[in-house]
């Protein structure tokens, strides 16, 4: 008696942890699975939700959706495209008028697209692009020239030379080694700069600040410090800061998430490049909204990427 | 004939007390060489601030492993650590933000770490469902509830107080590393002269016996799982301080970590056999590991290769020494 209602109380326990997370879980979704009410119903495939970057690109996607009461089906992929297909097949299932996929990884998504080319549902991807299959068009910034405007940064505020240190992000990403690409382009056609340390860091604040410090302990001279998301930049800052450092070092980030913007407004971080995600959510559901009502739209848009220093952090708007 | 045996006898004794002694001390002896080598390979790696900068890295996952040698010693396994001490530093960076005094800030986050550390305890020993099983559901869950709490965003923190037990020193060695040794000592007494530490080694060593022997197998298992609990929730305070802001991605892989130290220090996943000691050392040698590579600047490819082939040489020695013993 004694052991079935402990065990009764373990599930009523598990059951109310599982209920609190599905609250918050479903309060994007909506009940029904056709919108009845004759709202546009737009899935939209996330590759993961722990990166302040994409919770960003969901919460933009959010507010735009809500705005044009366009009812928006979002799931998690946690990073895996095995499960990202998964999720695929599943919003294929709740007819969906617009697909919307932002890639876990650009050629297993490819199945995901053929599969939504095959149920007739215009599919489109953002943020990275997908290596196969039919989209109507691709939303994104452009991670190369990212990159190439921080290795220019660098090399203005340097005046050309100096002992340089990039952090990298997830290599097995295109945003990651196209950011890598951009900034090493400028990085080779500057001879005075030297290229002491490149190291990845997972796009995770806690990894960039165990790298740098490690970096600051093999090298007593650092000039210039490009981190390829603004997670890594305020790790990276953290150790800097701790080791003493700051005024010696010129750093970096990409991204302009909030705290990033703080630091450069407090003069601990030198720059950042404003890629908000936010508008690229926004851009996401506006897109859906014209494909489904059938205007052209172009096969690639590009966002602006811009600079943001401590001259125009101001200005710059990334919400 | 009869002359020369006891010769031959005492020859074998002296061989076989050199082997035990290097039996005894290998992991150390791993440890010591392999700092030679980083020494000989990178000319900062022996420099004062280098060794605190490793002390203090390897502090965040060596407090866990400590909790973790406990729950190893009774042959089970903590996968929810990670998961924990992400979760323990969401709410501690809630309470701060939320304007708790500090140190109920700190209780809170503690006590958090200790519930679900008692929670897989419950669950294993009331229930009798493998650990491994219990604490991925666990891990499953505290995660998912970081990131319902955290709603995905980093949290930050700001409290100057706080920021000392990170990023301070007393008397020029950085907090951590003073918690870190304060934490093995209290865990090597612990296990050498409380009978709570002779229990645990008793439940490890066999179960069925210790039953027999009158002790209460199950407080005790509830108790050491707490132990690891409240140990992540340590780690996450320390963590969550030196980047003044929770990570809901804080600790992810961290567990995989932990048991590393553990097995390369000579704990034996079977249960009843080991020690802090040796995990102390085990964690050290992994720091020292990724802190040289990183001097280097070796390519972050070949770094996971390498950290991979120096724990299959650590565990690889240890299983060789174990069979010449037998």
């Amino acid at each position: 008696m004694k052991k079935i209602i402990s065990l009764l109380a373990l599930f009523a326990i598990i059951i109310g942890l599982v209920g609190c997370s599905m609250d918050e879980g479903s309060s994007t979704k909506t009940s029904g699975s056709k919108s009845k009410d004759g709202k546009l119903k737009v899935g939209l495939s996330m590759n993961t939700l722990n990166n302040p970057f994409f919770v960003a690109v969901k919460e933009g996607a959010e507010a735009q959706a809500k705005e044009d009461k366009v009812d928006l089906v979002v799931t998690d992929a946690q990073n895996d495209p095995g499960k990202q297909l998964a999720d695929v097949e599943n919003l294929l299932e709740q007819n969906i008028d617009v697909l919307i996929i932002d890639p876990a990884d650009s050629d297993a998504i490819a199945e995901g697209v053929k599969k939504a080319n095959d149920a007739k549902i215009p599919v489109f991807t953002i943020d990275r692009q997908s290596n196969g299959g039919e989209v109507v068009t691709h939303i994104g910034f452009d991670a190369l020239k990212s990159g190439k405007i921080a290795g220019n940064f660098l090399k203005e505020a340097l005046g050309g030379k100096g002992n340089i240190v990039e952090i990298q992000g997830i290599l097995g990403t295109n945003v990651g080694q196209f950011r890598s690409k951009g900034f090493n382009s400028v990085v080779d056609e500057t001879p005075g700069f030297k290229v002491v340390a490149r190291q990845a860091a997972n796009f995770d604040r806690g990894q960039a600040m165990k790298v740098m410090e490690d970096i600051l302990q093999a090298n007593p001279k650092i000039d210039g410090v490009y981190a390829a998301n603004d997670e890594m930049a305020l790790g990276a800052l953290a150790a800097i800061e701790a080791a003493g450092r700051l005024d010696e070092i010129t750093l970096i980030g990409c991204d302009a998430v909030d705290p990033a913007i703080e630091a450069i407004k407090g003069g601990k971080l030198e720059a950042t490049i404003a890629e908000p995600p936010v508008f690229l959510g926004k851009e996401a559901v506006k897109t859906a909204l014209k494909i489904s009502k059938k205007e052209s739209v172009d096969k690639e848009v590009i966002l602006d990427s811009t600079l943001v220093t401590p001259k125009n952090v101001n200005e710059v708007k990334t919400k | 004939m009869s002359n020369t045996t006891p010769v031959k006898q005492e020859v074998q004794k002296e061989a076989f007390n050199w082997l035990s002694l290097i039996e005894k001390y290998r992991v150390l002896l791993i440890f010591i060489i392999l700092c030679g080598i980083a020494g000989a390979l990178s000319d900062v790696f022996f420099t004062m601030s280098n060794v605190m900068n490793v002390l203090r890295q390897v502090s965040i996952i060596a407090i866990i492993a400590s909790g973790m040698t406990l729950v190893i010693l009774i042959a089970g396994i903590d996968l929810s650590v990670g998961a924990v001490m992400a979760f323990s530093g969401a709410i501690l960076a809630g309470a701060l933000t939320a304007g708790w005094p500090l140190a109920l800030a700190l209780l809170a986050a503690l006590g958090v770490g200790l519930l679900f550390g008692l929670f897989n305890g419950f669950i294993t020993a009331r229930f009798g469902v493998p650990s491994f099983i219990a604490t991925l559901a666990i891990m499953v869950i505290a995660r998912g509830m970081t990131l319902v709490y955290t709603k995905g965003y980093p949290l930050v923190v700001s409290n100057d107080a706080y920021r000392y037990i990170g990023s301070g020193r007393f008397f020029g060695v950085p907090i951590p590393i003073i918690i870190m040794f304060v934490v093995f000592g209290f865990m090597y007494w612990m296990l050498k002269y409380t009978s709570f530490g002779r229990y645990i080694f008793a439940i490890g060593g066999n179960e069925e016996t210790a039953i027999l022997a009158g002790i209460n197998v199950r407080a005790i298992k509830i108790a050491v799982f707490g132990i690891s609990g409240l140990l992540s929730a340590l780690s996450a305070i320390i963590y969550t301080s030196r980047l003044m802001s929770a990570q809901p991605t804080a600790g992810t892989g961290i567990e995989l970590d932990a048991i590393a130290a553990v097995i390369i220090g000579g704990t034996s996943l079977a249960g009843g056999k080991g020690g802090v000691t040796g995990t102390l050392i085990g964690a050290l040698i992994m720091g020292v590991l990724d802190n040289v590579l990183n001097l280097m600047n070796v390519s972050p490819f070949y770094q996971s290769i390498a950290k991979g082939l120096v724990i299959l040489i650590a565990v690889l020695v240890d299983s060789k020494f174990s069979k010449i013993k037998k």
